[in-house]
C-alpha cells in the first residue's frame, strides 16, 4: 500500500500536467478511475486559480478579452502556482509576467495596468491606520495602505475606463504618462494623478531618504498618503 | 458581539461581498451568516469593516477550505496561525473544514481533494485535527466531502473513517447534505445508508448546495458539487429526511458562483427555516396523537 505522501505526490503531479496518466490506485465502480473523473479535478484547479487572477486583475481581463486572459492566466498560474491557501496575496509577479509575454506586445500598457490592479488590491487589503491629512511635524511613515505606480502611459485613465461593466466608450487619451496614487485613507481605496514631484518625493521615502520637503507635501497629505508613525510596542 | 456559544437551530447563508450593504441597511432576520476562513485572512480593509458590522448583528461561522487537514506533510503552520488570529478577531460561533487536502510540497492546490480511508490517513487527519483543535482551544467540525473518484485500496469506507474521525478528536461534524447525495450517487451508494453510518449525533451544522449533472464517460451520472445554483429540490428532500434522524440544526445555504441577489438567496434560507418549523410541528402532532 502507498504511504499517503506517496498518494498525493502522484496526484499532484498528474493534477498539474495533463499529459501524465491518471494514477493507477484510483478507482471508480470497481474499476481503475477514467480521465473523465480525474479531469473534474484538473478542471476545477484550472478554473479556481484562473478565477483567481480574474478577480485580482479584471480590467487586465476586460482589456485583452476572457478568451486571451483565461490562456495568459493559465500559463502564469501553471509556472506559478500559489505558495499559501491565502489566495487574497496570489498574483504577484503577474505584471512582469505580462510585460515579458510575447502574445500581449501589442497592448503595451497593459503591464502598467498589471501593476496598477496590484497596488489597488494590496491597498485594500493593508493595515488600518488613520491618515496625517494636515501639515503638522515631517511624516515620517508612509501611509500602510499607499502604493506608487509610474506609468509613461495614460494608465489612470485607461483604468478608470474600463473599472465597470458598462459598454466601452472611446477614450480621449493624452500623450502623456502617469504618476497614480493608491491608498486607502478612510474606508475605500483611492487611485490619484500626482505630479512628478510628488511621485519622487514617495520613491525617496520607500527607498528610505528623508527628502527634503517641498510644495507637494500638502498634495499627498491631503491624499492620504501618510500614516502616523506606529507607537513603540 | 454576543459571546460565542453554539449556531442557532436556524436558517443562515454564506456571505458575499455582494450582499454586504442589502445586509447592513435592512438587517434582514437570519440565523447567522458564514464565511470561508481565507478571504479574511488581509491585514485590514473593507471585508474586515462589513464583517465587524455584520458579526455586531448577527452569529458567525469560520469555514476554512485550505488548511488542508488530510495532508501528508505537516500542517502548514502559518496558516494556521493565520486561522487562530482570525477565530480571536471574530470569536464565531463554530469553525469548520473539510475531511480533504489541498497542498502538497509547498503549493497550494486551491480543490478539495480525496483521500484513501487506510488507517495512515486516519492517523494523520486525527493528528491535524488534535493540533488544530488545540490551536484554537475549541472543537472544529469537520465536513463530509463530494468526491469524484474513490480508490482502490481502503481500510473504512467514508462514514465509518468519519465516525473513527470524530470518535478519536472529539470534533464535530458538518453535514453536508448535498455532498452525501452527489458522493453517494457519484459511486451508487445508498443515501439512506451512508446517512445511518455517520455520527448524526455529532451534527453541529448542516450545508446545502446547487450541484452541476454531467455524465462520465461510461454514460453514468456524476454530480459536480458546484455551489452555483439554488438548492435542488432532491437535496431539499434529503434534507427533510435529515431533519426527522437528527432534528433542527443551524442550516446554511452555500453559494459561491453566480451569485443571485439577496433576497433570491435568503429566501433559501427561509425554505430550510420552514423545513425545520414543518419537523417540529410534525412531532408536536404526533406526540399529540
Amino acid at each position: 500500500m502507498l504511504s499517503p505522501a506517496e498518494t498525493q505526490a502522484a496526484f499532484a503531479a498528474a493534477l498539474l500536467d495533463p499529459e501524465l496518466p491518471v494514477p493507477p490506485y484510483l478507482h471508480s465502480l470497481g474499476e481503475p478511475a477514467g480521465a473523465d473523473r480525474f479531469a473534474v479535478y484538473r478542471n476545477n484547479v484550472m478554473v479556481a486559480l484562473i478565477g483567481a487572477m480574474g478577480d485580482a486583475y479584471p480590467v487586465v481581463r476586460r482589456l485583452v478579452g476572457d478568451e486571451f486572459f483565461r490562456a495568459m492566466a493559465a500559463i502564469f498560474t501553471r509556472a506559478n502556482p500559489p505558495r499559501s491557501p491565502a489566495m487574497l496575496e496570489y498574483g504577484d509577479g503577474f505584471a512582469e509576467f505580462v510585460a515579458q509575454f510575447p502574445p500581449a506586445a501589442s497592448v503595451p500598457y497593459l503591464a502598467d495596468v498589471a501593476r496598477l490592479e496590484r497596488a489597488w488590491v494590496e491597498a485594500y487589503h493593508a493595515p488600518e491606520a488613520e491618515p496625517i491629512c494636515e501639515a503638522r511635524a515631517m511624516p515620517v511613515r508612509l501611509h500602510p495602505a499607499t502604493r506608487l505606480v509610474r506609468s509613461s502611459y495614460p494608465v489612470l485613465a485607461i483604468w478608470e475606463a474600463n473599472r465597470a461593466e458598462d459598454e466601452p466608450q472611446a477614450l480621449e487619451l493624452s500623450d502623456q504618462g502617469d504618476n497614480v496614487l493608491v491608498t486607502r485613507p478612510a474606508a475605500e481605496v483611492q487611485a490619484s494623478r500626482i505630479p512628478d514631484d510628488a511621485a519622487e518625493f514617495i520613491e525617496s521615502v520607500v527607498a528610505g531618504q528623508l527628502p527634503n520637503s517641498g510644495d507637494h507635501l500638502d498634495c499627498l497629505r491631503s491624499l492620504g498618503a501618510f500614516a502616523a508613525r506606529e507607537a513603540l510596542a | 458581539m454576543s459571546s460565542a456559544g453554539s449556531l442557532p437551530r436556524q436558517g443562515g447563508v454564506g456571505l458575499k461581498p455582494q450582499h454586504f450593504s442589502a445586509i447592513l441597511e435592512t438587517c434582514p432576520p437570519m440565523g447567522f451568516f458564514e464565511v470561508h476562513a481565507e478571504n479574511y485572512m488581509g491585514a485590514g480593509g473593507p471585508p474586515h469593516r462589513y464583517l465587524r458590522a455584520i458579526r455586531e448583528r448577527y452569529p458567525l461561522s469560520i469555514h476554512g477550505v485550505g488548511l488542508s487537514l488530510g495532508g501528508a506533510g505537516p500542517l502548514d503552520e502559518a496558516h494556521l496561525d493565520r486561522l487562530t488570529r482570525l477565530v480571536e478577531r471574530y470569536e464565531p460561533q463554530a469553525v469548520s473544514e473539510h475531511l480533504a487536502w489541498s497542498s502538497h510540497a509547498g503549493v497550494f492546490l486551491d480543490d478539495l481533494l480525496p483521500l484513501p480511508y487506510t488507517r495512515a490517513t486516519l492517523d494523520l487527519v486525527c493528528a491535524h485535527i488534535d493540533r488544530v483543535q488545540s490551536a484554537l482551544r475549541r472543537p472544529i467540525l469537520l465536513e463530509n466531502p463530494a468526491t469524484y473518484l474513490g480508490f482502490a485500496e481502503g481500510d473504512f469506507d467514508e462514514p465509518e473513517f468519519i465516525s473513527e474521525v470524530t470518535g478519536r478528536t472529539g470534533c464535530g461534524l458538518l453535514l453536508d447534505v448535498s455532498n452525501v447525495h452527489v458522493c453517494c450517487t457519484n459511486h451508487d451508494r445508498d443515501r439512506h445508508d451512508y446517512l445511518e453510518r455517520l455520527p448524526l449525533d455529532r451534527v453541529g451544522e448542516i450545508h446545502l448546495a446547487g450541484f452541476a449533472t454531467r455524465e462520465d464517460a461510461r454514460g453514468r451520472p456524476l454530480l459536480i458539487d458546484s455551489h452555483d445554483r439554488a438548492v435542488d429540490g432532491v437535496v431539499w428532500a434529503l434534507y427533510a429526511d435529515v431533519l426527522r434522524m437528527v432534528g433542527p440544526r443551524p442550516t446554511l445555504i452555500e453559494r459561491d458562483a453566480d451569485i443571485p441577489a439577496w433576497d433570491t438567496l435568503a429566501a433559501e434560507a427561509y425554505r430550510a427555516q420552514a423545513a425545520m418549523d414543518d419537523y417540529a410541528q410534525e412531532k408536536t402532532h404526533a406526540l399529540a396523537g
